[in-house]
């Protein structure tokens, strides 16, 4: 598992990007992820596109970036996940609170 | 501990030249000695003076240097003592041997002080760390025995709290196995006052102690409830604020809940974040309940969604709750177990009753020795006949108190509480102060729900039960009952509730009064419908289980007598 950070050139979209499992171990990197983000973020991209997998403890880190990123007016949309990884967000109804593609 | 004092070093050496040399260049660089002449001595003073670092001389009389290091190796047990040999030997076979024995190091005669101070100081920082690390795992050791007893007795606390109620009732089957010492998963079933029953299963955010903390108010919730009268849709609501309330932001729990009437033959559900609810039905096709929700302890008060799904469910029907464990199966290919797999396993027609059983054994065959990765937790409930009357009795234990016998209690709402509010789980409150009533709350859970919406649908909104004989009936019944309730202007229900004690058991006199226009009361037989329809049955069932029922004044009062006698010992049930 490792995490990536990119912040788009105009300065305020933050992508983080997740290689691999996505779960509890991921935990203090993906915080950092977007704590530690410099500049003036208001829209976040979580890119799954090489997350393999992901368990309940990775719905709950995606919970707490909603929370961070200002509950229900938070604007993150996650993007490029596999068969897989969106079944997962379906059966939890994460649709509902994420922009999910 | 090596601390401040100098550190003692033995010097086993048979040349007592050799032996003055040592101990002068040693305590020439502060540390303390002990002397012995050959093996036997040694071992004697290592016993007697505990040294933290042995020099040991290879060929000794007696006892020689290579025997005494093993034997001092065996005594020392866990304790790290470093044995540094000293030896003329030079050739590799030697020193080897010297290692072999047990040595940590060699010096090699003649002795230079540098080399030889270098050397202790080098096993000085050696026993340091090693006194740190052993610390450390005995630290490590203890914290986690002790930890595990927690978990023990929290677990005891845990699973009178989370796994009771009626989850071992002859119609469910059910397997719960822990990862941890506590499992993620909560399931828990109860009783309706109504007849039927409510089961929940849930599956916190990880596993262990966090999962098992929040399952102990939703069981708390849930037992309250449910022996109160409450709907699914009520006890949902009120566990996802409690949970939203307590659990930390990411945190949350995936649950279904079912609700089983057995006297409507009908099933009512609510899945969210948990793999679909499968319902057998008894010609072997299955129907498939997805998760329409968010788990529970995401959302707030406001946004919140109990809607949930309806369907019939006739006699020998089973229906199927999973946590992801059983789902999430792989095989040693890898290759998930699957909804899909359950889903063919239950459509497969034949014998039933072991149906429960072969999909546990197929599932551990599946998964094979490696064991499993999630909480697994199945539970299977099947439709049964409505039920005794006296079933309401495992309720809840009665109270050692004689409670309250000859009492009247009378209330009224209106407008919008009209509207929103469910009085019979106040009512059945109420009633319940008298703890011998407990085993009669099914019958009256059921009279006071068909004169509380008898006074609604029929006496306010003026709706007839014909309608529900249509093929979309009961859709555009409950759709015309919305809407009529909206438009209502000042409804009204009065209820009164009078209990009088008779010489054995006692009369309880319900009286429930709209606001609507009445109905000619001489039109009251074509209220009740012959046997078999199923709308108008409200009547006819509460005069099967009440003394009498009687509309007075316009009738828009409906007036009904139960009387009741204790139960013979042997009817009782044990909770």
């Amino acid at each position: 598992m490792s995490i990536t950070t990119q912040v788009s050139p105009s300065g305020d979209l933050l992508t983080i990007g997740i290689q691999g499992r996505f779960d509890f171990s991921s935990h203090q990197d993906f915080r950092a992820a977007y704590e530690n983000s410099e500049g003036s973020i208001s829209a976040y991209q979580v890119d799954m596109k090489e997350t393999s997998y992901l368990d309940s403890s990775a719905l709950g880190m995606l919970l707490l970036l909603r929370d961070y990123a200002g509950g229900d007016s938070a604007k993150i949309s996650i993007v490029n996940c596999n068969e897989d990884v969106k079944k997962i967000f379906t059966i939890s109804n994460f649709e509902l609170l994420f922009d999910i593609q | 501990m090596i601390g401040s004092e100098p550190l003692k070093i033995l010097i086993a050496e048979d040349n007592e030249t050799d032996r003055m040399i040592l101990e002068r260049i040693i305590r020439e660089q502060g540390y303390r000695t002990v002397m012995a002449k050959n093996g036997k001595e040694a071992i004697d003073q290592f016993l007697k003076e505990a040294p933290s670092i042995i020099l040991m001389d290879a060929l000794m009389p007696v006892v020689d240097g290579f025997e005494a290091t093993q034997k001092i190796r065996f005594l020392a047990g866990d304790d790290f003592v470093p044995i540094l040999f000293l030896t003329s030997l030079t050739d590799d076979l030697s020193l080897v041997s010297c290692l072999e024995a047990g040595g940590d190091d060699f010096i090699s005669k003649p002795y230079r002080p540098v080399v030889l101070a270098a050397k202790i100081q080098a096993y000085r920082r050696m026993l340091v760390m090693h006194q740190t690390l052993r610390h450390q795992r005995d630290e490590i050791a203890r914290s986690n025995e002790h930890m595990l007893q927690e978990q023990q007795i929290a677990k005891k606390v845990f699973d009178n709290v989370a796994h009771m109620g009626c989850l071992d009732a002859a119609n469910i089957k059910h397997v719960l196995s822990p990862m941890s010492v506590f499992n993620g998963d909560v399931l828990i079933a109860a009783r309706k006052p109504s007849g039927g029953l409510v089961v929940l299963l849930g599956d916190f955010t990880g596993h262990g102690l966090p999962a098992a903390i929040g399952a102990m108010p939703i069981s708390e919730i849930f037992y309250g409830m449910a022996a109160k009268g409450f709907g699914i849709e009520n006890i949902l609501r009120e566990i996802n604020q409690k949970l939203k309330m307590i659990l930390p932001v990411g945190f949350f729990c995936c649950a279904s809940m079912i609700d089983i009437s057995y006297a409507q033959q009908r099933i009512k559900l609510w899945n969210g974040g948990l793999p679909d609810v499968l319902l057998r039905q008894k010609d072997g096709s299955v129907k498939r309940f997805e998760s329409e929700h968010l788990p529970l302890g995401i959302l707030s008060v406001d946004k919140f969604k109990a809607d949930c799904v309806q369907h019939e469910m006739r006699l020998d029907d089973r229906v199927y709750l999973f946590s992801d464990g059983i789902v999430d199966i792989r095989n040693e290919q890898g290759k998930l177990f699957g909804i899909g797999h359950i889903y063919t396993m239950l459509s497969q027609t034949g014998e039933t009753e072991t149906l429960f059983e072969r999909l546990i054994e197929s599932a551990i065959e599946y998964m094979g020795p490696e064991g499993h990765e999630d909480d697994l937790t199945l539970v299977e409930v099947t439709m049964e006949p409505e039920q005794s009357q006296f079933d309401g009795s495992v309720l809840a234990k009665s109270s050692a108190m004689p409670g309250a016998r000859d009492w009247a209690f009378s209330f009224e709402f209106f407008n919008e509480t009209v509207r929103d509010f469910n009085p019979i789980p106040l009512m059945l409150h109420v009633t319940m102060e008298l703890p011998e009533l407990n085993a009669f709350s099914s019958d009256l859970y059921t009279i006071f729900s068909e004169l509380i919406s008898n006074a609604v649908d029929h006496g306010l909104l003026g709706l007839d039960s014909a309608l529900k004989t249509t093929p979309n009936g009961f859709q555009t019944y409950y759709q015309y009952r919305s809407e009529r309730l909206r438009q209502l202007s000042e409804p009204s229900i009065q209820i009164s509730l009078r209990h009088q004690p008779e010489a054995e058991g006692g009369l309880l006199t319900i009286e429930v009064k709209d606001s609507g226009p009445g109905f000619d009361i001489e039109t009251i037989d074509g209220l009740m419908p012959g046997e078999g329809e199923y709308s108008g049955r409200g009547i006819p069932l509460l005069m099967t289980l009440c003394e009498t029922v009687d509309y007075l004044g316009n009738g828009n009062t409906a007036r009904v007598c139960y009387r009741w006698r204790p139960l013979p010992e042997d009817d009782k049930k044990e909770v």
